[in-house]
């Protein structure tokens, strides 16, 4: 049954659209990689969770982590920008450059690591504050009171979100007054508000309808010409239409990582073929 | 059957909870109706009744109670009724209150002319007018009175507040200065027999110069006082008690007089608001029992303000460190139920820990160290209004903090995340992010301290309320705040009028009102803080809680 439906599949708008854009990837693979990440192994207390995972991420790409509940990718995710600090009990060996930048060194400022690297996440999580400070808020802690760098920083961020239009008349107003939606376009202008080098995304349509979810992709789709994506999904479509490469994690193993339409068309491993084709999840 | 289903659904469970929400409400709406009606009632003036006995004694008075009269195991045991007469007059009594068998009772009438009469000494006077003189001579006679009391009683107002400026303000003032001098001397002294080098001349001439300046102002003030009152107190005006006696009264000393018996609903009323007022605004006389508390109003307002103004940072601070900074373990949970367990610890305890510590420890160290010139008199060393706030403070600090606790808790992990995710350190993520969305909770802790601080006495008694305070703690002589003075406080005031008072009788209607006016500042303060709460929530609202 599912044999049928995944011949069928070559033939349906994945194939296609995932077709477009194999030669735009093509081309890059000649880039430095931004995040170079090295054997790293991860565990929470007892629990080994990531296990010796190696791959580079190539500069201005999306990249997609795909895998079943509990594979260890957004903990991977939260490795990146050491999200992972506020967990006690939290060990890490192995090696993640930003940029050159060794994120888990001692000398490294945390503080510097986050301002590089912005995050999404799953759940929107606007502040309880107006859409203006949102937006602003991460230039007001790196000190910056100036109200018209403020007020360019937020129509620019917002208008790179595609928030722009739907909220330049209310800017003063709650962020928590937007649909879920704006919400989540909210938070990803607040991350390129103090302009990253690389945003991570966890899941961040999970809680969507198909529509804001649309919107959420096309965002994504025209931010990877100016960042680093890496995004987080269960939705393997989705991973087909914002991605140029996709790794599959598997138990906390990094089981096969490639350019997007070759993983969807021609998986090497069985397991990734499994997975995609949708006999386990 | 049908009863075994009845069970089964819990249907008795509805009327058990119902029951017990019932009696609470019950209870609760009860004791506020016995305090409002005895309360609101004390000032609404009632007739003057005049009640000729068979043995031939004539009393004039207010009917203050009417209850059957116990005799037990004999047959008219509560068959026969008495009433009870606040006959005032104590200076010629020797009481202001008599039971009065309704079968002995001859006449009874309503006499037109009877007056009630509020005066400074003695409580009321009830009697009818005979004459107004100034000095020997003679004013009005007779009917006369009546038309010239009112304006009497008016000018006795601005005479006594004339008085009072001069006597308390000016003169106070001046012996303010006088003290400081005296004080500033004695350092000087003090200085010198250490130090002998050092030159003070100076200074201590021009100190002995203020002094003297000071000391001529106030002989001018207390000639100028003197003068007044030689022209004010000479008016007088002469009452007749019911039994014929005549009592001349200085018109200086007459705060209110009425004829109950003429007066209509307007009459009444006026007269009932004027009192509501001289209560809420008045200093007290007769040791307590009579004239306003106002200066026990702004004791306790003054005291729970200063007491959130220290609670609040100290209890939120310590539920910071708790909730974001400590790494949880047995330790922070031994100290989370140490802190619980203190919410516990009576009342009174508090009060001889802050007379021990604060008063005599702190407040005797910053004797020592900054006010030696005034030794052996104290000056923090005593109770006062700072050492009462801040046991205050420390009784209802458990409570600050594990509702600052909750609230912090109650802050979604998500919004520290994006924090923290966007470069923010901790403290700035604390201080833009978590206090603000924590504030509504944080506030609603604040308010159940100042429910708890406000209504305690016992911790007071032994750190600085009194049952009168010539001054207030606030006033306009520099520095403004006297932290160190003591003050009175509207709880303490009634235990004092209802328990210690001579004159227990007429304190009673006091204690009612006096609870009104705690709940009413109780329920003010709450209402203050649950507005500032809504407004907080209203800004910060979040789909999480």
């Amino acid at each position: 049954m599912s044999y049928g439906l995944n011949a069928a599949a070559p033939d349906s708008g994945l194939r296609i659209k995932t077709e477009v854009r194999a030669q735009a990837a093509a081309q890059a693979e000649v880039r430095e990689p931004e995040i170079a990440i090295k054997n790293l192994d991860l565990s929470y207390g007892d629990n080994h969770v990531l296990h010796d995972i190696s791959m580079d991420i190539e500069d201005r790409r999306a990249t997609a982590l795909i895998g079943p509940s509990g594979c260890g990718k957004s903990t991977l995710l939260r490795c990146l920008n050491r999200m992972n600090d506020l967990i006690d009990d939290v060990k890490i060996s192995g090696q993640i450059k930003v940029k050159g930048i060794d994120v888990n060194a001692a000398s490294t400022d945390v503080i510097e690591v986050r301002r590089r690297v912005g995050m999404v996440f799953q759940k929107s999580n606007p502040f309880p504050k107006s859409i203006f400070e949102n937006v602003i808020y991460g230039l007001r802690i790196a000190g910056i009171d100036d109200k018209a760098t403020l007020e360019e920083a937020c129509e620019s961020s917002l208008r790179g979100a595609a928030l722009w239009d739907e909220v330049k008349d209310r800017l003063h107003e709650s962020g928590l007054g937007l649909s879920g939606g704006q919400m989540q376009r909210l938070c990803i202008a607040r991350a390129i508000a103090v302009e990253p080098e690389v945003i991570l995304m966890d899941e961040p349509c999970s809680a969507l309808d198909p529509i804001a979810t649309l919107k959420i992709e096309e965002l994504i789709y025209s931010l990877k010409d100016k960042y680093t994506i890496v995004i987080v999904t269960h939705n393997l479509q989705q991973a087909a239409r914002v991605s140029d490469r996709t790794a599959f994690f598997w138990l906390g193993r990094l089981v096969e990582y490639g350019l997007t339409p070759d993983m969807f068309t021609r998986p090497q491993d069985k397991l990734t073929e499994d997975y995609i084709t949708g006999r386990f999840g | 059957m049908k009863l075994s289903q009845s069970l089964r659904r819990g249907d008795p469970m509805i009327w058990f909870t119902g029951s017990a929400l019932g009696i609470c409400i019950l209870m609760i709406t009860g004791l506020v109706l016995v305090i409002l009606v005895n309360g609101l009632s004390f000032f609404w003036p009632k007739p003057i009744q005049r009640v000729s006995l068979q043995d031939g004694s004539v009393w004039m008075g207010e009917q203050a109670a009417r209850e059957p009269i116990p005799n037990p195991g004999q047959p008219d045991h509560l068959q026969r009724q008495r009433i009870l007469l606040r006959v005032g007059n104590r200076d010629l009594y020797g009481f202001d209150f008599k039971w009065v068998p309704e079968d002995e009772i001859a006449e009874r009438e309503r006499p037109p002319s009877a007056y009630f009469v509020e005066r400074r000494e003695y409580g009321p006077f009830l009697g009818t007018p005979v004459r107004i003189q100034a000095g020997e001579k003679v004013l009005a006679e007779g009917a006369a009175v009546e038309g010239m009391l009112p304006e009497l009683v008016e000018r006795a107002a601005r005479d006594r507040a004339a008085v009072e400026r001069i006597q308390k303000h000016e003169i106070g003032a001046i012996n303010y200065t006088i003290e400081r001098a005296r004080l500033e001397l004695r350092a000087l002294e003090l200085e010198t027999r250490e130090n002998p080098g050092r030159e003070l001349g100076p200074r201590r001439a021009e100190l002995e110069r203020t002094t003297a300046q000071q000391q001529v102002l106030f002989e001018e003030k207390t000639e100028e006082l003197s003068r007044l009152m030689e022209r004010v107190a000479s008016t007088s005006v002469t009452f007749q008690s019911a039994d014929g006696r005549q009592k001349e009264l200085r018109a200086l000393d007459v705060y209110r007089a009425y004829a109950a018996n003429q007066l209509g609903f307007s009459g009444r009323l006026g007269v009932y608001t004027s009192r509501l007022w001289g209560f809420l605004v008045e200093d007290p006389r007769e040791s307590n029992t009579e004239g306003g508390i106002f200066p026990a109003i702004f004791g306790t307002v003054m005291m729970v303000i200063v007491m959130s103004l220290i609670v609040v940072p100290l209890g939120v601070l310590a539920a910071l460190y708790l909730r974001e900074y400590a790494r949880q373990g047995p330790l922070v949970r031994m100290v989370r139920i140490a802190v619980n367990n203190l919410a516990g610890v009576p009342s009174i305890v508090f009060g001889v820990f802050g007379l021990g510590f604060f008063v005599y420890f702190v407040g005797g160290s910053i004797d020592q160290l900054f006010f030696r010139e005034a030794l052996p008199t104290p000056t923090y060393g005593t109770g006062g209004i700072l050492w009462a706030s801040l046991t205050l403070a420390l009784l209802t600090v458990p409570v600050v903090i594990v509702a600052s606790e909750e609230a912090l808790a109650a802050v979604p992990r998500s919004m520290r995340e994006a924090s923290l995710a966007m470069g923010a350190t901790k403290f700035q993520t604390i201080l833009r992010v978590v206090l603000p969305a924590a504030a509504p909770g944080i506030l609603t802790g604040l308010i159940l301290a100042m429910a708890r601080g406000a209504g305690e006495v016992a911790p007071l008694m032994l750190t600085g309320v009194v049952k009168l305070a010539p001054e207030l703690p606030l006033d306009g002589v520099f520095p403004f705040f006297h932290m160190d003075r003591k003050f009175m406080h509207l709880g303490f005031h009634i235990y004092d009028v209802g328990f210690q008072s001579p004159n227990v009788e007429a304190a009673k209607p006091m204690v009612y009102t006096t609870t009104i006016l705690l709940l009413l500042i109780v329920v003010l303060l709450n209402l203050t803080a649950i507005v500032v709460r809504n407004r907080l929530r209203e800004t910060y609202k979040t789909g999480a809680f």
